[in-house]
Formats: structure tokens, sequence, C-alpha cells
């Protein structure tokens, strides 16, 4: 019975490395500590009410971001390990096995627990508000999503501790992936946690793109939307179109894993190539989905903080639409080496080279706004333009990339790291870090101090160079991608040292910014911020910060690009819209029912992970469960009534 | 339908100036998104098939295993399961619950019985060696014809819960969208089977 049950132990955790008996003691003890001062403090209903069951979209903006950060933190601690064991040759920090488990788990964990919450947390957040809505289309699903996402990342971390990490690369290329290659649960973990979380993210595009079709203020139309509401739009296209591919691949991977199917077998007539081109025609959409709503976020910056109204309008929606258009079409650049021959290479090639057209068009849009503006050098404006030379440098390389003939050079060298790395991060990750600052002061109410601000900023940006400028040239001698060690003669370790140091100051960075927020949270009541702290422009600024809870008392109107600038230039000449008379207003009930379910998918995942058949099936029945007692109940909504938006108002504004 | 579309369109233009939103109508138009998000999802799993339906691996070959007149009931059974589906939105447009009711439940037993002749179906084929694991090509083929399958048991069970609503609350604007969907959501599964006899079966045979 004991020796059965230490047995299983062995198998359950993952044992014999120091590394992870640290990290288990971690989890454990912050685990124990939550718990105690929850208790402590009497919080849990507090934390029942208020945000496990909240369905209010700014809510669940800010636990989607709260989240994503977190998962920044474990992503770039793998990181850090890598360079690590990268600093110099023939370390003996990380196995060799260990090092694939390390960029499996950082690279998934960027793009779909990092990236994609961020830019939900800031469509949640930011979307209804610009749009003059109180609400999102379905308030309750948008809950539900958010629970799928969370528990879907907890699930993929939980492989750390227990059953093993998978270790098949970000993308789970077969046979790799498949069981005979990959025998241990790690690759089920990736599939579950990716696909629990996925049929959120789904669910969130289909929510966004009827929230912005449906909801927006009147007058607003089209050709009138602020330009991030554009980005989500265009977004939520292309997830609509590209995730339905991805939880079809998994589902595929995970039959031939599980049920003995033969899709990405090498025996009984599986062909791999079929998967590689499937998650390559969600995974290049997927890397426009992370990008352009931070395009949405960098426009509606570079207006507010140049004073102008953004160049080109009309060019950039258009250009954020070609690309959403012409991002389903480029996959195939990511195997040129793998035997399509000349002319399918060729397409590929021209289709990837042509979206650097209305990047290009984006990128001299900003130019042009900043061009005789009034630019303040707020931190979300220096993100912005950091932004800019780096994502130059990465589109340039790029498109050399794309050159197929030239790819047979590069694919899977360390330049290609250094390529995607420098769009991701001077992309994505500057652009959503400059969305959290600029739109900090109305999720929560006041202002952070900009001097450890622009010290992140700094280290931040300079790491980021000394890191991966490097590795364009360790490429080109000949370094490859996924190489957990390597030897003196190489001549590479002078490169790879350096590259190291850059990876540290960004480490550096980031407990600049963990201190900063720290900061302005001890200091929060001097730091209040008003209801347009930067002088916007856009009509999220138009009401009190942090939003009261049903956001707008009266519906406002949406009849131009910039409304709050205009009815800003309005007032000050003394022009006031008519006084509106308040009304009840509608609002969405909490629901306990999207966390319960979510963790009964939990649930069915971690069977599923270690084919308990018994414990897959108590999972599906309990998301059953909640979705017809979801049908059943009729009892969703209720009014806020008059009298408490006047108070509500009284003191939100008084204070002002 | 198109009626009922009209309806709300008019409802909605009326609203919009007052910052009401007609939550139907929203959920109609979701719910469209969610069947593009469908077809993708067919979409991959026809892909799939296309690819590997020649990869039999030297085992049994689907095209000898199809026996048609089973298929063809398949299909009576589904496109008529999908006519009385519409016969019910009708009942449901005069206001008629017991009639929608009744009309729910005989497309209820006309998606049952499609079911139970494709599992039949199912069975037959892996008697005869074509099983799940024999190669690419059968599992491809149960993949996507078994989807096709899982949504319209899905579909069933949903159908029978909103029976019990309609019996409990009558038609209301919420009942009444509920149907709405569900009705569009039926009629979308007889689309797949059309592609799923075209593709899988007839050129399979053909
Ligand atoms: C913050 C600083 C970062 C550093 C120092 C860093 C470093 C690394 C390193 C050393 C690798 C492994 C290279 C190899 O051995 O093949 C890697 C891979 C990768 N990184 Fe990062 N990274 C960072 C941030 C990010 C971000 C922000 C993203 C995405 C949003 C990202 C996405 C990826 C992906 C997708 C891979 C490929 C994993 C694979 O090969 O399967 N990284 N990174
Ligand atoms: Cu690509």
């Amino acid at each position: 019975m004991l020796e059965g049950l230490k047995e299983f132990a062995s198998e359950f955790f993952v044992t014999g490395d120091p590394l992870i008996y640290g990290a288990m003691v971690a989890i454990g003890i912050t685990t124990i500590a939550i718990v105690a001062v929850l208790t402590y403090f009497k919080k849990w209903g507090w934390l029942w009410r208020n945000w496990l069951t909240t369905v209010d979209h700014k809510k669940i903006g800010i636990m989607y971001i709260i989240a994503s950060i977190i998962m920044l933190f474990r992503g770039g601690v793998d990181a850090l390990m890598m360079r690590l064991q990268l600093a110099m040759p023939n370390m003996d920090f990380l196995h060799p096995e260990h090092y694939n488990q390390v960029f499996t788990t950082h690279g998934t964990i960027m793009i779909l627990f990092m990236a994609m919450p961020f830019m939900f947390g800031l469509f949640n957040v930011i979307v209804p508000l610009q749009i003059g809505a109180r609400d999102v289309a379905f308030p309750f699903l948008n809950a539900l999503s958010f629970w799928l996402f969370f528990l879907g990342a907890m699930l993929f971390n939980l492989s750390f501790v227990i059953g093993g990490s998978p270790d098949a690369g970000w993308l789970s290329y077969p046979p790799l992936s498949e069981l005979s290659h990959s025998p241990g649960v790690g690759q089920n973990f990736y599939i579950w946690g990716i696909q629990i979380s996925g049929i959120g993210s789904l669910a969130t595009g289909i929510n966004f793109m009827v929230t912005i079709i449906k909801m927006r203020a009147p007058g607003m139309r089209w050709m009138k939307l602020p330009m991030f509401t554009w980005s989500v739009f265009s977004t939520c296209i292309i997830i609509l179109f590209a995730f339905p591919i991805l939880t079809v691949t998994l589902a595929l991977l995970f039959l031939d894993r599980f049920a003995g199917a033969h899709f990405f077998t090498l025996d009984l007539g599986g062909n791999p190539m079929m998967y590689i081109n499937l998650i390559w025609m969600w995974g290049h959409p997927e890397v426009y989905i992370v990008v352009l709503p931070a395009f949405g976020v960098f426009s509606e910056i570079v207006s507010t903080f140049s004073r102008k109204k953004l160049f080109g309008y009309k060019s950039m929606v258009f250009a954020m639409l070609i690309i959403s258009f012409l991002s389903f079409f480029t996959w195939a650049h990511h195997f040129f080496t793998m035997g399509s021959g000349a002319d399918v290479n060729a397409f590929f090639a021209v289709t990837t080279m042509l979206i650097a057209i209305p990047t290009g068009v984006k990128i001299f849009n900003w130019l042009f706004t900043m061009y005789r503006g009034r630019i303040r050098m707020a931190t979300p404006m220096m993100w912005t333009l950091a932004f800019i030379p780096c994502f130059i440098v990465g589109g340039m390389t790029g498109v050399l990339l794309s050159v197929a003939p030239a790819d047979f050079q590069f694919h899977n060298s360390y330049f290609l790291i250094a390529h995607f790395h420098q769009v991701l991060i001077g992309g994505v990750v500057f652009g959503y870090f400059a969305g959290l600052y600029y739109w900090w002061p109305k999720m929560f109410g006041f202002q952070l101090e900009e001097k450890l601000g622009k010290w992140a900023f700094w280290t931040w940006n300079i790491g980021f160079y000394v890191c991966f400028m490097p590795q364009y040239a360790v490429g080109l001698m000949g370094m490859t991608r996924r190489l957990s060690t390597y030897g003196w003669d190489t001549g590479w370790w002078e490169l790879n040292f350096v590259s190291t140091i850059g990876a540290f100051l960004m480490g550096v960075g980031f407990l600049f910014q963990v201190a900063q927020i720290a900061d302005g949270i001890r200091k929060y009541k001097s730091l209040k911020a008003s209801g347009d702290p930067w002088d916007a422009r856009t009509l999220e600024w138009s009401i009190p910060s942090p939003a009261p809870e049903y956001n707008f008392a009266v519906t406002p109107r949406g009849d131009d690009i910039d409304e709050w600038w205009e009815e800003k230039e309005r007032r000050a000449k003394g022009i006031y819209p008519p006084e509106q008379k308040l009304e009840p207003i509608h609002m969405p009930k909490n629901s306990g029912i999207p966390f319960v379910m979510s963790v009964f998918w939990f649930i069915a995942g971690f069977g599923f992970v270690f084919g308990w058949l018994w414990m897959a099936i108590l999972g599906l029945a309990g998301v059953g469960i909640c979705m017809i007692a979801r049908s059943f109940s009729y009892d969703t909504d209720y009014y806020i009534p008059v009298d408490e938006i006047k108070r509500t108002e009284a003191s939100l504004r008084g204070s002002v | 339908m198109a009626q009922a579309a009209a309806k709300h369109g008019e409802n909605h233009a009326h609203g919009h100036d007052h910052g009401h939103h007609d939550p139907q109508e929203m959920k109609i138009l979701g719910f469209w998104f969610f069947l593009i998000s469908d077809v993708i999802l067919f979409s991959v799993l026809f892909a799939t098939f296309i690819v590997l339906r020649d990869n039999t691996a030297g085992g049994p070959i689907l095209s000898e295993l199809i026996k048609m007149p089973g298929v063809i009931a398949e299909t009576f059974l589904l496109l008529t399961s999908s006519f009385t589906s519409g016969l019910a939105v009708l009942a449901m447009n005069q206001g008629k619950v017991k009639q929608l009711i009744n009309w729910l439940i005989v497309t209820a037993v006309l998606g049952a019985g499609f079911l139970a002749l494709e599992i039949y179906e199912f069975v037959e084929m892996v008697h005869e060696g074509f099983s799940y694991t024999t190669s690419a090509a059968s599992g491809a083929f149960f993949t996507l014809v078994g989807t096709h399958g899982l949504h319209v048991s899905l579909g069933l069970i949903w159908m029978i819960g909103l029976m019990f609503q309609l019996k409990k609350r009558g038609i209301t604007d919420v009942t009444r969208g509920k149907i709405n969907v569900i009705s569009l959501y039926w009629h979308f599964l007889d689309v797949v089977w059309i592609f799923l006899l075209s593709i899988v079966y007839l050129m399979g045979v053909m």
C-alpha cells in the first residue's frame, strides 16, 4: 500500500531537480499565505462577491492584466534560465531535456498566457468605455472567457510540478509531440491548457465583435470609431477565423495520443506535415492578433501626446483590415525549407512581403501625427517612441527572412530568434506596457509616478538591444535555435555572454515596474487622478476615474472621431450639451456559474491529461450541468435606480 | 425568420437612440458569428479528411464500406427534421405554444432517428475491420462524421431543455430568441450534412 503510494507520488510529482523542489516549496508557501491572509481578514466573501462572480468588464479586464503580468514573470524567469545556460560554453545549469521544457513553456506562456490576456485585459477595460457603452454584448460569456483562460493557464502551469512539462516546442510539432516521442503527460498539459483557454479566446472574439457592431454610442458611425476600437475589431475578425483551426488541430493531436488515431503519426498513413500546415494557419494570424491591438494603443497615444488628430485615419483603418486579411495567406513562410517547391514558396514570400506595405503606411501615419505636434514625453509616449525604431528593424529583418532562398540560411537560427523577439517585444510588449501606463489612471483612479517608470523604460530598452542585437550576429555565425549548449571552439561565447547581460537588464526593468506599481499603491491617496489626466481625446476620458460600474450616467454621443476633445473645445467656447434626464440603468447580475464551470473544465482537463476517464467525465458532466443551470436561469439582470446614480455621480464628480 | 428579423430591425432603430440594445438581436448576431467559427471547424476536418482519405495503410477502404441506402435514409430524416423545425418556428410566430412544442418533439424524434442510423452504420463498419485506429483514413472519417453527430446530439439535449422552458414560461421574448437560435443551429447542421453527403459519401462511392 505504502509502496504503491510512493511509486504513484514519484510519477505524479516531478522529482529529482532542486530547481523544481524550490518552486514547489515556493508555490506551497504562497498558496498557504494567500489562504491564511484571506481567512484572517475574513475576505473570502469579498473575494467571491467582488471578483470571482463579477461580470463587470472593467474588473474582468483588471483580472486579465494581473494574471498576464504574473505570467510575464513566469515566462521571464524561463527566459533568464535559458540565457544563463547559454551565457558560457559547456554550462551545466539546465540539462538538455530540462532546457527543452523551459523553451517550450517560455514560448507557450509568453504568447498564449501573457500576450493574449494582456490584450484581452485592455479590450475589456477600454472598448466599452471608448464606444460609450455600459457593458459588452454578453457579460456572462465575458466572465466565462476570463475564467476559462485563467484555469487553462493554471492547468498548463501545473505541469511544472505535477507530471512534467511539455518539451516539444511552443507549437508542438509531431512526431515529437506524439505518444511515440513524448510518452509522458507534458504534451497533454499543453493540449488541454491551451484548449480550455482557447475556447475563452474565441468567445471573447465573438463577444467584442458584437459589442462593437451593436453597442456604439448614437452618432458613432464606423468611420468615427476610435482607432484602438478599430484595432480590436480587426483583431476579433482574425480570432474568429483562426482560433477554430487551433481548436481542431489540438483536438486531432489529442485524439492521436489518447484514442490511438493516426492523423499525424509516422505509421498507418498519418501525415505530420498536415499538422504543421494547420498549426501555422492559426500561428501566423496569431502574431497579428497580438500585434494589431498594440498598433491601436500607439495610435491613441501618439495623437493624445502630440495633441493632434491622428494623421490618415482612413488609411489606418484600411491598413488594419488589409493586414487581418493578408495574415491568412502567409503561413507557409514558416516552412520554406520543407520542400513545398519553388512556386508555393514564391507565393508565400510575396504575400509576406506585401504585409510590410500597410505596416509601413501606419508607421508613416504615426510619424506625420507627431510632426509639428506639441509632444509631451510621458511614459506612454516614451514606450511608443521606442517601439518605432525597434519595429522598423524587426520588420526589415522579417522581410529578409521572407526571401525564400535566403531563409534556407536563416531558418531556425538565432537570427530568427532575434527577429521575432524584436517584433514581439518591441511591438507587443512595449505596446501593452504603453497601454497599461496610459489607461492606468482610468482603471485604478490614481496616477503612477513617472520616475521609476522612466528607469524601467531605459533598462528595458537598453537591455533589449544588448540582448538581441548580438543574436542576429551569432545567428549568422551558425548558432541554431533550441541549442542547449555549445563549445569554446565555436567562437560564439562573447556574443552570447553580452546577450545574457541584456536579458538580465530587462529583468531589472521589470523589477522597476513592479516597484513603481507598489509605490503607487502605497501612495495612491495622494496620486488621485482626475477623469482626464492626460488631456486626452476619446470618450473613456469623459467619465470619472475609475469609471463607475455603469460607466456612463447618461448615454454619450459619438459624432466625432475625437469626440471628447471636440466636446472640450465646445465647452471652452461656452457651448454645453443639453442636460439629459437620468434613467434607471439596466445591468447584468453577478453569477458564480462562469467560475464554477471553468473549474469543472479544469477537472475535466486534468482527467484527460492523466487519462483518468472517470475524472474527465465527472468534469464534463459538471460543465453540462452548469450550462443547463444557466439556460434555465431567467433572473439575470437588475436596474440601478436613479437615486443611486445621482449619489454615485455626486461622490465621484465632487472629488474630481 | 426574415419577418422576425425585420421586426427586430425596427425595434433596434428605435431603441438605439435611447442607448438600449435589443438583447435578442445581439444574441442572434453572436450566434451567427459562432456559426462562422463552426464552419471553420468543419472546414478543417473536411480538409484533413480529404488529405488523409486514401491513406488506408493497407486496411479496408471507405468507399467499399459505404452502404448508400442507409445514408439516403439518414439524409431523409435530417432534411425532414430541418423542415419540421421550420414549422415549429412558424407555429411560434403565430403564438401557438402547443403546436410549437409538438413540432419540436417531431424534430427531436427525427434527429434521434438519424443518430441511431448513424451509430448503426458506424458499428457495421467496425465489424468489417474499419475502426477508429485502423488507419489515418478511418480516423479522419469517424472524426469528421462523428463531430457532426456530436453536434446533432448536443442539439437534441438543448432542444429538450428548451421544451421544458417553453412549457413553463410559454412564448416570451426570451424563449422566442432561444427557439430562433436553435432553429438556426439545426438548419446549419443540415447544410453541413449536405457537404458530408457529397464529399464523404457520394464522392466516395463514385
Ligand atoms: C523578456 C525577454 C525575453 C528573453 C530574454 C527571451 C529569450 C528567449 C530564449 C533564450 C529563447 C529560446 C531560444 C532557443 O533556445 O531556441 C526564446 C524562445 C522563444 N521566445 Fe522568448 N524571450 C523573451 C521574451 C519573449 C516574449 C515577450 C515572447 C512573446 C510574446 C517570447 C516568445 C518566444 C517564443 C515563441 C520562443 C520560441 C520557443 C520555442 O522555440 O518553442 N519571448 N526566448
Ligand atoms: Cu508567419
